[in-house]
């Protein structure tokens, strides 16, 4: 039986929790597809699906992790990054997903991000950016367009958005790219590409939220939000993160901006301990397996 | 460099030191921290030991990200501990729900010093112990210990870990600024003779398991990720499944166990030690360094004639009612010295429930109290 | 459209089908799939579902190249589309 008790499926239900659907996205909301294409993304990367971890903080984005059949954690509000990095670290061996929204790993997170970007944690960071703290009914955010109203800034926002590609490649990440929730193939593309590379990779995916933004700001539906990402989206590979802001309504760049290579903390901490102790690393007696594999990606 | 696995001998260490390697020794092999006065050499011992055992120490940006870094990592199947002090103690407390919520077993050492806010950082307190009870939001139980010396800092930080892995829960090591900076011998014994209590694990297959059903004992077993299961868990109130249900059924069935956990299994977590209680007429009730200064001011007593009995809590939370209710009955009155202005002494007031005065010897923290202070109040206490 | 010109293969070219399959009663209604398939395959139905909305159906069934992108747009997972093979098309063919 699947979510509406019916006997017809969907290729992607062995992947979901069933038993929790439907989810509680709206409709026009674009997180749906947004975690299809993440789904879709993990099944073509071939990776293991048992040493997957997706770990999510609050807000509406938040729940994907609750909805994916891998183990999945639903924390605190902006502390996905911090128990990811613990995961992680812990046990190399894990292909470990942050699954989480703008206000989430932005805002209250936002310390998290950019300290993990600058260790270069092995960890794709899936950032779904709507303008908004939807789940709280629409309230302004660190990613609200100047002159948009919500129900913080009714009058328009004045406050000067973070420009998420700028902020993540300043700080270090290695892989940093942005998609709107329409551009779904290449965004799966890209999400598979940056699953298999290691280091700290953050995708920036902007994905309309008509319910508690766009009706606000001229895009009642998430059709409407749709269509003006595919009239303004504007695809410019390696363009320079300093250079895609977003203004309300404006032409949004998007494509893969930074892909690079950069020693993974894990790589460094195991330079030094091989500095530090020879070419025999110290194996642990009680609890941990190896303290010395690092990444579970192909290399 | 060489390496070293968990020391064996005795050793002249402080308290921080000895919470530290009482960690290694218990199988913490990843410590996340941050740099707080006086809980900085707990960090800093484990930056060097744990390379040596195979162990990651890792500096985050503050305290809220060493306490998910842990949980992080316990769930990964890794013993994992942070060590912090008032200032990060609060800013733990976000987390700490987290790891009650998820049942997660990892602990956190608290080298108390005197606050409120940054208070003074070099120098002692007591004032966290309603905070180690209270101080995350909702209802839930929880295991605090208060060691009163090296010893018993490196004691008690294996003890914890035994707890918290049985219990599956976050425990806390409620040290202070004293007992952390204080250098005494520390006796540690080799690995075959110190107990270690193994994580439970599940014993059906995948599909069967489901991340939040108990055993009798209200304790559910835990499988780490990676390794199959594909569980989900939440902080949001949950069923045995671990998926968030927003009923005030749920939420009774689950805070009720949470609490209970700690409740039914109250026997066996509580420790206590009793000194001269039978045939007393006042008893002091201490905790910590303020127990250390107890002791003498009790010897001092009863060279003056007073029959005063000795009452220390090894384990602060779960509180022993039981124990206080019945000493209660037999004696005048209850003698509770801390460095705070009483948080610990409300608890044995209301235990008592007026079988016996309660008095409280505060202190605002800075120092421990003076002997005479603790000496008065006994006197007052049987006059 | 009408081209000027034949490849020289096109007798021998497959051409590439598929067909849309939609689980109606977890259709919210969005319009993406209608919106974004590149050979407006899909309409609103007049019919509701289960949740009171008018799921999607495949009005142009013939149309559909097996592209996915519906499938993949889809925000409820209520999408699929799979491809047919060449004695499908042709039964199909025989049919609509």
């Amino acid at each position: 039986m699947n979510q509406n008790g019916s006997e017809q499926k969907h290729y992607i239900d062995q992947y979901l929790r069933e038993d929790r659907m439907p989810h509680i996205w709206c409709p026009g909301c674009g997180l749906g597809s947004i975690l299809h294409c993440f789904l879709s993304s993990l099944i073509k990367s071939g990776i293991d699906m048992d040493k997957v971890v997706v770990v999510s903080g609050i807000g509406c984005t938040g729940r994907a992790a609750g909805y994916v059949k891998l183990d999945s954690f639903h924390t605190t509000h902006g502390r996905a990054i911090p128990f990811a990095t613990g995961l992680k670290i812990a046990n190399p061996e894990l292909q470990v997903v942050v699954f989480s929204g703008d206000g989430d790993l932005i805002a209250i997170g936002g310390n998290h991000l950019i300290h993990a970007a600058r260790r270069n944690i092995d960890m794709t960071v899936i950032c779904v950016n709507n303008f908004n703290y939807g789940m709280t009914g629409g309230q302004l955010g660190p990613t609200t367009p100047l002159g948009a109203r919500t129900q913080t800034s009714p009058i328009g926002n004045y406050e000067r958005p973070f420009s998420l590609p700028y902020l993540a490649a300043a700080s270090g990440a290695v892989y940093v790219a942005r998609w709107t929730s329409m551009h779904v193939r290449r965004l799966e593309q890209t999400i598979t590409e940056a699953l298999l590379k290691r280091g700290f990779r953050f995708i920036e995916v902007i994905a309309p939220c008509p319910t508690t933004y766009g009706r606000r700001n001229r895009q009642p539906t998430g059709l409407d939000q749709m269509r003006y990402y595919r009239e303004n989206s504007i695809i410019r590979h390696g363009a320079d993160p300093k250079d895609v802001d977003i203004d309300l309504n404006g032409k949004i760049i998007v494509g893969k901006f930074i892909d690079i290579e950069r020693p993974t903390y894990s790589d460094l901490l195991d330079e030094v301990m091989q500095r530090a102790f020879g070419t025999e690393l110290p194996k642990d007696d009680t609890s941990k397996e190896e303290a010395t594999v690092v990444g579970s990606a192909p290399k | 460099m060489s390496r070293r696995g968990p020391l064996v001998g005795e050793f002249f260490m402080n308290g921080d030191i000895a919470c530290a390697e009482g960690g290694i020794s218990a199988g913490c092999r990843f410590f996340a921290g941050y740099p707080i006065t006086p809980a900085t050499e707990v960090a800093e011992r484990m930056s060097s030991r744990l390379p040596e055992v195979g162990g990651i120490y890792i500096q985050m940006e503050d305290e809220l990200a060493s306490m998910n870094a842990i949980l992080g990592a316990s769930w990964a199947g890794v013993k994992a501990m942070t060590a912090t002090s008032g200032p990060g103690f609060s800013l733990m407390m976000e987390n700490l729900g987290l790891g009650i919520m998820l049942e997660t077993p990892c602990v956190l050492v608290n080298i108390q010093r005197a606050g409120p806010s940054t208070g003074l950082p070099t120098l002692t307190g007591q004032g966290d112990m309603m905070q180690a009870r209270w101080g995350s939001h909702g209802c839930y139980g929880i295991i605090a210990l208060s060691p009163t010396s090296p010893q018993e800092c490196y004691q008690h930080t294996i003890k914890a870990f035994n707890l918290s892995e049985k219990y599956r829960i976050p425990v806390l090591v409620m040290a202070d600024e004293i007992v952390g900076h204080m250098g005494e011998k520390v006796v540690i014994p080799p690995p075959e003779d110190i107990p270690l209590t193994p994580r439970r694990k599940p014993t059906v297959s995948p599909e069967e398991y489901l991340p939040y059903k108990p055993d009798a004992d209200l304790i559910p077993p835990m499988a780490n990720a990676g390794e199959g299961y594909r569980f989900h868990v939440t902080g949001l109130t949950h069923d045995e499944r671990g998926y968030p249900v927003m009923t005030a059924e749920a939420q009774d069935r689950l805070v009720r166990r949470l609490v209970d956990k700690i409740e039914k299994n109250k026997a066996d977590i509580i420790e206590i030690e009793e000194d001269g209680i039978d045939g007393a007429d006042v008893v002091v009730c201490s905790y910590g360094i303020s127990a250390r200064v107890s002791q003498f001011a009790v010897e001092r007593a009863r060279d003056e004639g007073i029959k005063v009995g000795m009452l220390r809590l090894v384990t602060v939370w779960p509180f022993p009612e039981e124990t206080i209710r019945k000493i209660a009955k037999r004696i005048k009155a209850f003698v509770v010295p801390e460095i705070n202005c009483g948080q610990i002494a409300l608890e044995v007031e209301r235990c008592a429930g007026g079988a016996a005065n309660t008095i409280l010897v505060p202190h605002m923290g800075g120092s421990a109290h003076r002997p005479e202070t603790i000496i008065d109040a006994i006197r007052r206490a049987v006059r | 459209m009408k081209y000027w010109r034949k490849t020289l293969d096109q007798d021998q070219v497959k051409p590439i089908r598929g067909r849309v399959e939609v689980l109606k009663d977890r259709c919210k209604q969005c319009r993406f799939c209608i919106d974004f398939c590149p050979k407006q395959v899909l309409e609103e139905s007049t019919e509701f579902n289960r949740k009171g909305y008018h799921p999607v159906y495949a009005a142009l069934p013939n149309e559909c190249v097996n592209c996915g992108l519906c499938e993949l747009i889809c925000p409820e997972f209520a999408i699929s589309v799979v491809p047919l093979e060449e004695e499908e098309v042709k039964e199909e063919a025989r049919y609509v």
